[in-house]
C-alpha cells in the first residue's frame, strides 16, 4: 500500500494505524465516527477520529482519488472555499479502490438538516444565495463542477449568515476560463440536483411544508445569472459619477461577499467604463487580521465582529487608563479577559453545538438585545450566562460537531 | 431520435493549437458511433462540442435538421448517461426515473406511461415500488439509464463511461448499454480510449489522431482493412505485427522469411524499397500442428521463442526480430503515440493452446500469408488496403443494424416508435 500526505501532515501519522487494507465497509465500529445528518454520497464514505481530529474517508477508483486528491490541494492554495484534503491511500491489496482522506469540516452542517430543521423555511433562501455564490466564485476560477448539488456542498455558520463549501471534487475539471455552454450546463444540473434532493426529502416527510422543491429548484439559474451578471458587468456612467458609482460597485460586491483584485476605469466620450475583476477567493482581510492580533482562526464575518469587539475593547482601555494602547496589546488583553472567559463558560454539555466564534458572536447579539430591553449595558459576561441558559440550548444538540463528540470518548 | 451531422468541425484553442482539426462525420439516426483514439486525439472535445460545452472555433454542428453550434446544452435535447448519477433513499425507483419529468412539470399520465416503458426496457418493472437502498451494482446504472429514457433525448452520449467501474461491473454494463442501445435504437455517441469498448460497442467506430479523423468503420472493416499503420496498430489486442520488408516480384522478404503476394497486392507495392508487413497475431500458428490444409497458404520459418504466454484456452509466443534504425524509431514513435507498450520489435504470435513451444529455444511457426497487409513506413499508408471488401464488411454491418432495430421494434420492445411522438406533439 501507498500512502500520499500533503505536508503539514504531522496530523497524518496518527491514521497509518487504521485497517487501510480492508474494505471501509468492513472497519470496525471502535474507529470509526457516527456522524448524522450527512448528504448522499455514490460511494462508501466513514469517518475517523484519531487525536481529537475528524477526518472524512471515502472509497473511490485511484484515478478519480487521485484526480481529486490534487484538485483540493489546489483550491486550498487558492483560498477556494473547498474542504480540505489530507491524503490518498493506494495500492491496496485484492485490487481494492483508493481511499482519499479529507479533514472533516467542522460545525459544518449539510441540507438535510438545514433543510428539515426548525427554520427550514427561512433558510431555504439563504442556502440557496449561499450556494449560488459559490458557484460564481468557482465558475470565476475556471472551475466547472460537473456535480453540483446540496449533498455535495456543506455550510457553516459565520455570524449569523451562512458560507458554502465545496465538498466534492470528483467531477470537477478545471479551466483556465469556462465557456458560456459550460457554465449553463454546470447551473442546469445543480438545479436538476437541487430539485430532486429537495423532493427525496419531502418524500421522506423532511420538508417544510412552506418550501416547494420545483420553486426553489426553478430559482436558481435566475439566483445564478443576476449574480454573474451583477458580479462580471461592465458599467458605462458620467465621468462626474465615477467617485461615488465606483464606491457603490465596490460596496455591493463586498457585500455579495466577494473581493475586488483590480479595478479598471477607462475613460471615453460617452462616459467613464468601469470593469472590475473579481477575486475568486474568500475575502479574508478581517480573518488575517484577527488572527495576527489574536490568534484566532475563525470565519469572514464572525473576525470582523470580533475586531469590532476588540476595538471597541482598546477604546475602553485607553479610557480608562488614561494612555494610548497599542493595538497588539490590546488583542491579547482581548483574548484573554474578554473572549476566552466566554469560550470557557459554555456549558461542557453543550459545547461543540456551535463554533467558539459563533457563540461568541450570538453572545454579542444577546448583549445587544438584553442591553436594550435593561436600558443600559449589561456587560458580556452577564449577557453570556442568560445566553447559555435561554438561547444556546435551542440548538438541537444534532449539530454537535463531531470532534467535540470524539473528545468526550 | 435524430441523426448528427459534423461538417468541417474546427476546435481551435487560444493558443493557435486545433485540438479538433477540420472533422466531418456522419451519424445515422439511431445508429451507435464510437469516437474512439489515444489520449489527446480530441475525442473528448467533439463530444463536448455536441452537448454545447465548448465553443466551435468553425464548421456546422447539425442535430436533427437544427443547426446547434450556438444552442445552450439544454436546448440540444442531449442527455448525458450516467454522468454522476444520485440515487435518491427516500424516493422509489419510479421515482427516482420520473424526477427529471416531475420538474419539467410533465403531467402525470405522460410520467406513468413514460417510466413505466422504461421500466420495461431496462427490465426493472418489479423494482419501481421499492426504494433504491437494496439495488444491485447494475441495477442502479439502469436507474441511471432510465432517467436518460424518459427525458426523450434526440441522442444519447457517454464520456467514458466505464473507466471508474470494476472489471466485473465494466463487463456487465458494456452489454447492458449494447443491448439497451439496440432496443431503443436511438442515436448514440460514446467516446472511449478502449478498443475493446470501441469494438464490442459500436455500429460504426470513429478512429481519431491529433484531431484529426483517420478511419470511420465497422469494427470488421477497421480490423481487416485498417487505411493506416495508426488504425492497424491501435484496433486489435494483441495489436497487429509490424516486421520490415524489402519487395522483389511477388516475394516480400521479411526476418521470418519470404511470403509471397497476390497479384493486386503485388502490383500495390511495386517499385517500394524499405516497406512493413502487418501480420496480426492470429495469423501465426506453430508449424508442426497447423492444419494441413491451411498449410500451402502460408510459409514456415524457425526463430526463438524470447517468452511464451500460456492462457488456458489461447497461448502467445513473444518473437524477437531485428529491424534497420528507421523502421525501429517508426514503430517506437507508434507506440509512444498509441500508449502502447507492446509494439516493440518483437512478434507477438498466437498459436494453439496444446503447443509444446518453450520459452529460450528454437521453434518453427506457420505464417499465413493472405491477410498481411504491406504499410509504407515513411507516410504509414496502408498501400494494399482493399477499399471495395471494407465498404462490403461496413455495409453488412449496418445490414445487421437495420434488422436488429427492426427486429425490436417488432416485439414492441422498442420505446421509439411513431406514435409515442404522436403523442407527444398532441
Amino acid at each position: 500500500m501507498r500512502y500520499l500526505f500533503r505536508p503539514p501532515a504531522t496530523d497524518a501519522t496518527g491514521l497509518l494505524a487504521l485497517p487501510w487494507h480492508q474494505p471501509l465497509e468492513e472497519w470496525d465500529d471502535e474507529h470509526l465516527l457516527d456522524v448524522p445528518q450527512r448528504g448522499i454520497s455514490r460511494h462508501v464514505v466513514r469517518f475517523v477520529a484519531v487525536e481529537g481530529r475528524v477526518y472524512a474517508l471515502k472509497e473511490i477508483a485511484e484515478p478519480l482519488a487521485r484526480h481529486e486528491y490534487a484538485l483540493l490541494a489546489q483550491f486550498e492554495a487558492e483560498g477556494l472555499p473547498a474542504v480540505s484534503v489530507l491524503g490518498i491511500c493506494v495500492d491496496r491489496p485484492g485490487d481494492q479502490q483508493a481511499i482519499l482522506v479529507t479533514r472533516y469540516l467542522e460545525y459544518s452542517m449539510s441540507y438535510r438538516w438545514l433543510f428539515s430543521g426548525p427554520q427550514g423555511e427561512r433558510s431555504a433562501e439563504q442556502l440557496l444565495d449561499t450556494m449560488v455564490v459559490l458557484l460564481v466564485r468557482l465558475h470565476l476560477a475556471g472551475i466547472f463542477w460537473g456535480d453540483c448539488s446540496l449533498s455535495n456542498t456543506l455550510f457553516r455558520l459565520d455570524a449569523g449568515t451562512f458560507a458554502a463549501y465545496l465538498v466534492d471534487a470528483e467531477t470537477v475539471e478545471r479551466y483556465p476560463s469556462l465557456t458560456r455552454g459550460q457554465r449553463a450546463y454546470d447551473v442546469d444540473l445543480a438545479r436538476e440536483r437541487v430539485g430532486a434532493e429537495l423532493l427525496d426529502l419531502q418524500y421522506g416527510g423532511l420538508l417544510p411544508p412552506g418550501i416547494d422543491p420545483l420553486e426553489v429548484a426553478e430559482g436558481l439559474p435566475r439566483r445564478y445569472e443576476s449574480l454573474w451578471e451583477e458580479v462580471i458587468r461592465e458599467e458605462v456612467f458620467r465621468t462626474d459619477e465615477q467617485r461615488y458609482r465606483v464606491a457603490e460597485r465596490l460596496q455591493r460586491l463586498n457585500e455579495l461577499g466577494f473581493d475586488v483584485g483590480e479595478v479598471e476605469l477607462i475613460t471615453a466620450e460617452d462616459g467613464t467604463r468601469l470593469r472590475v475583476d473579481t477575486r475568486v477567493a474568500e475575502p479574508g482581510h478581517n480573518r488575517r487580521e484577527l488572527f495576527r492580533l489574536t490568534g484566532l482562526e475563525v470565519q469572514e464575518r464572525q473576525a470582523q465582529r470580533l475586531l469590532n469587539d476588540v476595538r471597541a475593547f482598546r477604546a475602553y482601555l485607553e479610557q480608562k487608563t488614561g494612555r494610548p494602547v497599542p493595538e497588539s496589546t490590546a488583542g491579547h488583553q482581548w483574548l484573554a479577559e474578554v473572549y476566552q472567559p466566554v469560550v470557557d463558560a459554555i456549558p461542557p454539555e453543550l459545547a461543540g453545538r456551535l463554533a467558539p466564534a459563533e457563540v461568541f458572536h450570538e453572545v454579542l447579539e444577546h448583549r445587544w438585545f438584553l442591553s436594550e430591553r435593561a436600558g443600559r449595558d449589561v456587560g458580556t459576561t452577564k449577557a453570556a450566562r442568560s445566553y447559555f441558559v435561554t438561547e444556546l440550548p435551542k440548538t438541537p444538540q444534532e449539530l454537535t460537531t463531531p470532534s467535540v463528540i470524539a473528545g468526550r470518548k | 431520435m435524430a441523426s448528427i451531422e459534423m461538417r468541417n468541425i474546427v476546435k481551435q484553442y487560444g493558443d493557435g493549437f486545433p485540438a479538433v482539426n477540420d472533422v466531418s462525420l456522419d451519424i445515422a439516426d439511431g445508429e451507435f458511433m464510437i469516437l474512439v483514439g489515444p489520449s489527446g486525439c480530441g475525442k473528448s472535445t467533439l463530444l463536448r462540442m455536441v452537448v454545447g460545452l465548448e465553443d466551435i472555433t468553425s464548421g456546422d454542428m447539425v442535430i436533427g435538421d437544427k443547426r446547434v453550434n450556438d444552442l445552450a446544452p439544454r436546448d440540444r435535447n442531449l442527455s448525458m448517461v450516467f454522468q454522476n448519477y444520485a440515487l435518491y433513499p427516500h424516493m422509489t425507483v419510479f421515482e427516482n426515473i420520473a424526477f427529471p419529468l416531475r420538474l419539467s412539470k410533465t403531467p402525470d399520465d405522460q410520467v406513468r406511461r413514460r417510466v413505466t416503458e422504461a421500466a420495461d426496457v431496462l427490465e426493472l418493472q418489479e423494482h419501481l415500488d421499492r426504494k433504491p437502498a437494496n439495488l444491485s451494482g447494475g441495477q442502479r446504472q439502469r436507474v441511471a439509464m432510465g432517467r436518460a429514457i424518459v427525458r426523450q433525448a434526440e441522442a444519447f452520449l457517454f464520456d467514458e463511461p466505464l473507466s471508474n467501474l470494476d472489471a466485473k461491473l465494466r463487463g456487465q454494463m458494456r452489454t447492458e448499454i449494447s443491448r439497451l442501445q439496440r432496443r431503443l435504437g436511438i442515436t448514440t455517441v460514446y467516446v472511449t480510449h478502449d478498443q475493446t469498448e470501441a469494438m464490442t460497442l459500436g455500429d460504426r467506430v470513429c478512429v481519431l489522431r491529433k484531431g484529426k479523423i483517420q478511419q470511420v468503420a465497422s469494427p470488421r472493416e477497421l480490423y481487416e482493412q485498417p487505411v493506416n499503420l495508426f488504425v492497424a496498430g491501435f484496433i486489435g489486442s494483441p495489436p497487429m505485427n509490424f516486421l520490415p520488408a524489402t519487395v522483389e516480384g511477388r516475394r516480400l522478404e521479411t526476418p521470418f522469411g519470404a511470403m509471397e503476394l497476390d497479384d493486386r497486392r503485388a502490383a500495390a507495392v511495386s517499385g517500394r524499397d524499405l516497406l512493413l508487413v502487418g501480420i496480426r497475431p492470429e495469423y501465426f500458428e506453430d508449424a508442426s500442428i497447423v492444419d494441413e490444409a491451411k498449410r500451402p497458404h502460408g510459409t514456415t520459418f524457425r526463430a526463438r521463442v524470447d517468452v511464451t504466454e500460456w492462457l488456458g484456452d489461447q497461448q502467445y509466443a513473444y518473437i524477437p526480430y531485428d529491424a534497420p534504425e528507421e523502421v525501429q524509431n517508426q514503430l517506437r514513435e507508434l507506440s509512444r503515440e498509441l500508449d502502447s507498450e507492446a509494439l516493440r520489435t518483437q512478434a507477438i504470435v498466437s498459436i494453439d493452446s496444446t503447443s509444446r513451444i518453450r520459452e529460450g529455444r528454437e521453434a518453427e511457426f506457420w505464417m499465413d500469408s493472405r491477410k498481411a497487409h504491406v504499410f509504407d513506413p515513411s507516410t504509414g499508408e496502408n498501400l494494399t488496403r482493399d477499399a471495395e471488401a471494407g465498404a462490403e464488411l461496413t455495409r453488412l454491418a449496418e445490414e445487421d443494424r437495420q434488422e436488429q432495430v427492426e427486429e425490436a421494434r417488432s416485439r414492441g420492445e422498442s420505446i421509439s416508435g411513431g406514435d409515442r411522438r404522436g403523442a407527444e406533439v398532441a
